[in-house]
């Protein structure tokens, strides 16, 4: 969109740099804050104008967490319940998106379509009986409880169910039959390594949407020591005082990994978001 | 020729079997193909009917009846939604939803398409840098989120939420408890999350547009805001229809940032109460749970109301569009 015989600087693009400077600030802001609060005493708190440069009571502020929260442990539970839960979505999703898009049964169009519908139902329509069901099977209080129901996952077998489409060509299952192998060996030697970067993109979606989310985990864990990160960071928040240096710590040190993560990955993590939200 | 005579059945026979061989061979192919389909996609569906649909029945069945977890079931009849619908609570968890609804997503998608449109011009230095500043948000958890928020926002005089607004000469604001600062803190929380979000779709969206479309059009005479209005409004439509969709129902079913922000008061106080939270609060704090399922079947209800009332306002607008156009 180039167009010759506009200034290179006009009122029109140091506004839209402006802008865009604005908002990056206002993004970018909160995580600085909370750097900096987790390096300040909660006294800091009380000052006017309001601290804005790092102290230096990083790892002082951190011991008051580890004295509040089993912080190592509950990340631990988390990219415990984030792995398995991403590994088994891929497989459900990739062997059900296979079946859809290569294979024909009566009633396959009507199943797709259900498995659609589903999507619409909104979490909390179940919540009750699903807590019941978990505390029937004696499965409260544990990452099992937590991660069974992430499972069910439509959105991945209908990405799946696309990309396979798309991107396996049905001549070289064809060929692999001639040669004798048997569709699940089809699905391991021929479709798994095409679908390789759907693979990544719908990790993505299903690992940050899996520790992100908090109704569900904070249902079935009410036991400390099986707190993932996100139950245990709210817990902080629970004390009738507050220590505002160790909170944001907290919050800090758990949202860092993430942050960094994301930038060294930013342009597949953008890429990944988006197709999910836009192909549904 | 005798010998002939005896080797043609042979023949014949032979070949009868390949072709039947093959005609088998070739059914139990097609069949084995239905088995490893339905085969394949059965986790799903035994996952499904486990923890999807049988509790969504489950639901509906402990909506009609008084249950505290422990004693029998009693049926109550319609007196649970009775019950729910002539609460006041739930009302204001009503409004507070909608409230918070419209605040924290009708200008995260204005400033969305803002964003967006100044992301995708062609001259724009340190593109990659912007984008992702303002997609980081959307990387932290939404419990992280209302925590930095909670601090930012707290009812001390010297949060720097009051310092700011002090700057602009205005007394300091109870964040934590009061009626609108409650809603106003958790609407520029959720702001603040998916604003970027909504930005990289329509990026998305806008990306998706052929630049020859403005080349013609600008070869035809059309104003920057004739193509706009025309080229750009209708191609991006499916991508706003999203991103009004996905964040009504989200905000419909806004729970862990109100929850979170206002920590122990969350369950006591009700300037934030949302609908999501009216149901948690009757089902594992009050042990009703034939009232909270009632309210989740009005929640759901309620979705897909509005999720219908959506759906016929944008393809309204675009009736009116074509309209005018003609």
């Amino acid at each position: 969109m180039k167009q010759v015989g506009v200034k290179r600087f006009s009122f029109s693009r140091i506004f839209m740099y402006l802008f865009l400077t604005l908002a990056s600030l206002f993004s970018i802001f909160p995580f600085y804050w909370m750097f900096v609060m987790a390096t300040r005493p909660s006294a800091a708190y009380n000052s006017i104008p309001p601290t804005l440069t790092p102290g230096n009571m990083l790892v002082e502020n951190f011991k008051k967490v580890l004295n509040q929260i089993d912080f190592f442990g509950s990340m631990w539970n988390s990219v415990v319940l984030c792995t398995i839960v991403t590994v088994v979505v891929l497989f459900i999703s990739s062997l059900a998106g296979f079946a859809f898009a290569k294979f024909k049964f009566p009633g396959k169009n009507a199943l797709f379509i259900a498995i659609l519908v589903t999507m619409i139902i909104p979490p909390q329509l179940g919540l009750i009986p699903q807590y019941l069901i978990i505390a029937k099977a004696g499965l409260l209080d544990t990452l099992q409880g937590v991660m069974i129901l992430f499972f069910l996952n439509p959105l991945g077998i209908f990405l799946m169910r696309q990309y396979i489409s798309e991107s396996v060509p049905d001549e070289l299952i064809e060929a692999a039959k001639i040669d004798g192998a048997t569709n699940f060996k089809i699905y391991r030697k021929v479709v798994l390594p095409i679908i390789l970067p759907a693979f990544a993109t719908l990790g993505i979606i299903v690992f940050t949407a899996t520790w992100g989310e908090f109704l569900w985990q904070f249902t079935v864990l009410r036991d400390p020591e099986m707190y993932t990160i996100q139950v245990a960071l709210a817990s902080l928040n629970n004390t009738f005082k507050v220590d505002f240096g160790m909170l944001l710590s907290g919050v800090f040190w758990a949202t860092i990994p993430l942050v960094i993560i994301f930038l060294l990955f930013n342009k597949l993590f953008i890429a990944s978001i988006t197709e999910g939200s836009v192909k549904s | 020729m005798v010998f002939a005579k005896t080797l043609y059945p042979i023949v014949y026979l032979k070949r009868g079997v390949k072709m039947a061989s093959l005609k088998r061979k070739h059914l139990s192919e097609e069949k084995k193909d239905m088995i490893s389909g339905y085969l394949y996609i059965s986790p799903f569906f035994i996952i499904f009917l486990i923890v999807g649909l049988f509790p969504a029945i489950f639901s509906m069945y402990l909506a009609f009846q008084k249950w505290n977890g422990f004693s029998p079931m009693e049926f109550v009849g319609l007196s649970n939604f009775k019950v729910v619908l002539t609460d006041p609570l739930f009302w204001k968890s009503v409004y507070n939803t909608i409230i918070m609804g419209i605040f924290g997503t009708a200008p995260q998608l204005i400033v969305g398409i803002i964003l967006a449109s100044l992301l995708n011009q062609a001259f724009l230095r340190f593109k990659q840098f912007y984008r992702v500043t303002i997609f980081m948000p959307y990387v932290t958890s939404m419990v992280a989120v209302a925590l930095v928020f909670s601090v930012l926002f707290s009812n001390q005089e010297t949060s720097m939420a009051n310092y700011i607004i002090g700057l602009f000469g205005m007394d300091p604001i109870n964040w934590g408890t009061s009626e609108w600062g409650t809603k106003i803190a958790i609407s520029i929380m959720v702001f603040w999350r998916w604003v970027g979000y909504n930005t990289i779709i329509y990026l998305a969206g806008l990306q998706s547009i052929s630049n020859d479309l403005y080349e013609a059009a600008t070869i035809d005479g059309a104003s920057k805001f004739q193509q706009l209005r025309f080229i750009t409004m209708p191609l991006l439509k499916p991508f706003i229809l999203l991103t009004v969709f996905t964040s009504t129902v989200g905000a419909l079913q806004l729970f862990s940032e109100p929850t979170v922000f206002l920590g122990n008061n969350a369950f006591t106080r009700n300037e934030a109460m949302t609908i999501v939270m009216y149901l948690y609060r009757d089902a594992f704090r009050l042990q009703s749970f034939g009232t909270a399922s009632a309210t989740a079947i009005i929640l759901m209800v309620l979705i897909v109301i509005i999720a219908t009332i959506n759906l016929l306002l944008t393809s309204g607008t675009s009736l009116r569009e074509r309209g005018e156009r003609k």
